[in-house]
């Protein structure tokens, strides 16, 4: 049974906070090794989980997750690795995305990676190089589900683009706050304010209700905080690959270091 | 517009078939804004009157439409050559970098970054940059700039930055790949001059827009010299700017057959090609649906060609829909067939084409024995300078004393 994450950012704004979302490609280090760090990012306080599917060419992610992605892929993982992942996450009860470049759900089949996802668990994917006006087929299949379709807004969306992406969104909208790929970044951008801005008004007619979730780049609590203070989610990937990319072959010490950086992040989320 | 012509959201072929804008919405503002000024620039006549300036009085364009005797006695047809090779920087590449750089500059950027393979179209994006007073940054992948060192050099030599790409293949894709993440980050102030007609929409349409002179100048010189249209029109695709071009000119023409030759590399059977149309499946890759070569998860396979140009995994999305219309027929050349026709295009004609445009001459030799005094025009896409290393190494050149190459490629 699949779990929209609008129940987790729900319970996140009952207790007066911001959720946390963390991401891992699947397969990385090696599938089972990739499902015991969700797992322990889930245990720290991750209160969604976005699963990565590795694809050759990652063109909206920076060199840290190119790099684990490319080692999940030269190790053989599989789309259907990834639905299995995702099967073993979404089973802790924590809401589970898949974020995914187009091209490997076309060819697995829209329809058949819907319903695949669907008995997996999952609650839906995010999709970096798809936009609204190009996914009728994600659309219908996702609907026919009730999946969660997280779009993303940019800051060089136009309002016009930002409502036509929030009301398209269900679970919530995924606001790229830099324009860059994915990376972690020491400072927090200028930008991330004015779009959550921008995209909350739209959402007030688009889609009542529709959480933002912020990636940015956050890699520690003090800058989750901050994210939090003006958005519903905020999305932390780089950093834990990172975690495990600093902790190669030792998986006790990258566990270790996974649930410290997740429990400084849970804190600032709540802070 | 006609038929083969993209609608109003870039599909070819009808809506959802090929093309279309699969892209980050980072990216979907500018190329909005990169599609409106290009649209009126197109109606603007100050603008069309100097790109034509500049491709007239710079780039050596129109290029001639050269009869090759020798060549059609050899092949039993006649053959025309559309001399590209002869352009300023040594291929039809010249045409698509010039009237995208003035497009830049009449948006008020400063800057233009592209992607290159075998150096060709980063050579001719350094030369636009330097004539126009454009800063400018070439993604290449590092095998490549191994591969093509002088390219590296010539860019350099233009001012350019060349990056080298390390990831992925490290090769034409992981490039594109390189100076998307580029643009991204900087497209307040930067174009990318996109090197053939491929990506998101509106680059396929855009780029046929600043080549498609090619054909239209072919058919009215080859009414000129032969009093009719050819029968058959061939030209080499990889990415498939050059053939597009072409092929652009006498889509509306239902007596001209149309033929556009891909890298077999060492065999489509062996799985080391990179024929896209010929051995690739329908799928998404940088921005467009389109055949890729691909596995069963979607992964991009990596291709293989003896010609860097011509190495790629995807292809332009007109022609896939040319394909799958049938209005035009895409077959594969091995690396060993486009080589010998280097060889006997060199020795025939005293030209020497690059390895791109060889495999439509090893094309066009293929169908000739159907068409026996037939009018068949080759687009001589590039010329074979470029090459010379790979040419030195395939047929053991460079040794003073009698040519190595033996009379087989005559034969072939």
């Amino acid at each position: 049974m699949s779990t929209s994450v609008s129940v987790a950012f729900e319970k996140a704004r009952a207790d007066g906070r911001a959720a946390l979302v963390g991401y891992l490609p699947a397969g990385f280090p090696t599938v089972d090794g990739g499902i015991a760090a969700l797992t322990a990012m889930v245990e720290a306080g991750c209160d969604v989980i976005e699963i990565g599917l590795p694809y050759s060419d990652p063109v909206m992610d920076g060199p840290t997750i190119q790099a684990a992605a490319q080692q999940a892929l030269d190790a053989g993982v599989r789309t259907t690795d990834v639905l299995r992942t995702v099967e073993a996450v979404a089973a802790t009860g924590t809401p589970t995305l898949v974020m995914t470049y187009w091209n490997p759900i076309e060819r697995y089949g829209v329809e058949r990676f819907a319903q695949a996802l669907y008995d997996a668990g999952g609650a839906g994917l995010i999709t970096p190089d798809l936009t609204p006006d190009f996914a009728p087929e994600w659309i219908a299949a996702a609907d026919a589900r009730d999946l969660d379709k997280v779009f993303l807004v940019a800051p060089s969306s136009t309002d016009e683009r930002i409502a036509l992406t929030t009301a398209a969104s269900r679970g919530f909208v995924y606001a790229t706050a830099v324009m860059g790929v994915t990376g972690a970044r020491a400072a927090t951008s200028d930008l991330a304010g004015p779009l959550v801005a921008r995209t909350k008004r739209a959402i007030e007619t688009t889609a009542p209700g529709l959480p933002v979730g912020v990636g940015i780049g956050v890699s520690d609590g003090a800058q989750a905080a901050e994210v939090a203070s003006y958005a519903d989610g905020v999305i932390v990937g780089s950093a834990f690959v990172r975690t495990l990319l600093d902790h190669p072959g030792d998986l006790d010490a990258a566990r270790r270091a996974l649930v410290a950086l997740t429990e400084d992040l849970a804190q600032g989320v709540r802070s | 517009m006609t038929q083969y012509d993209a609608d109003l959201h870039g599909w070819f072929g009808g809506a959802g078939s090929f093309g279309g804008r699969f892209m980050p919405e980072a990216l979907i503002a500018a190329l909005d804004e990169l599609e409106i000024a290009w649209q009126k620039a197109m109606v603007d006549p100050a603008f069309v009157q100097e790109f034509e300036g500049m491709l007239q009085n710079y780039a050596g364009v129109p290029s001639m439409l050269y009869e090759a005797h020798r060549l059609s006695d050899h092949a039993g047809a006649r053959i025309l050559l559309k001399r590209e090779d002869l352009n300023h920087t040594g291929a039809h590449k010249i045409r698509n970098v010039l009237g995208q750089a003035l497009l830049t500059k009449r948006m008020g950027k400063t800057r233009v970054i592209a992607e290159t393979g075998a150096g060709q179209h980063g050579v001719a994006s350094a030369t636009a940059a330097a004539y126009l007073g454009l800063d400018c940054t070439v993604y290449m992948g590092e095998v490549d700039t191994e591969r093509q060192a002088l390219n590296v050099a010539r860019m350099q030599l233009l001012g350019a930055e060349v990056i080298p790409v390390k990831s992925g293949s490290r090769t034409l894709k992981d490039a594109i790949n390189e100076a998307l993440r580029d643009w991204v980050a900087s497209v307040d102030h930067t174009a990318y001059l996109f090197g053939t007609a491929a990506g998101p929409h509106p680059f396929p349409s855009l780029v046929l827009s600043f080549v498609r002179s090619i054909g239209d100048e072919a058919r009215r010189q080859c009414l000129d010299l032969t009093g009719r249209l050819p029968d058959a029109i061939a030209a080499c695709v990889g990415g498939g700017s050059n053939a597009i071009g072409l092929f652009a000119g006498f889509l509306e023409d239902p007596e001209v057959a149309i033929y556009g030759f891909e890298a077999g590399g060492d065999g489509v059977e062996t799985g080391r090609h990179a024929a896209t149309i010929a051995a690739g499946s329908v799928g998404v890759l940088h921005g467009a649906r389109t055949y890729v070569l691909q596995d069963e998860d979607g992964q991009t396979v990596e291709s293989h060609s003896i010609s860097a140009g011509l190495d790629y995994p995807g292809v332009g999305p007109q022609h896939a829909a040319l394909a799958a219309s049938g209005r035009a027929s895409y077959f594969p050349v091995t690396d060993a067939e486009a080589m010998d026709a280097m060889a006997l295009l060199a020795r025939a004609e005293g030209i020497i084409p690059a390895i791109e445009s060889a495999h439509a001459v090893a094309g066009a030799l293929q169908i000739a024995p159907e068409r026996q005094g037939q009018t068949i025009l080759i687009n001589l896409s590039g010329r074979g300078d470029k090459d010379m290393g790979t040419a030195l190494d395939y047929f053991g050149l460079g040794t003073a004393g009698p040519s190595p190459v033996s009379e087989q490629g005559e034969e072939a």
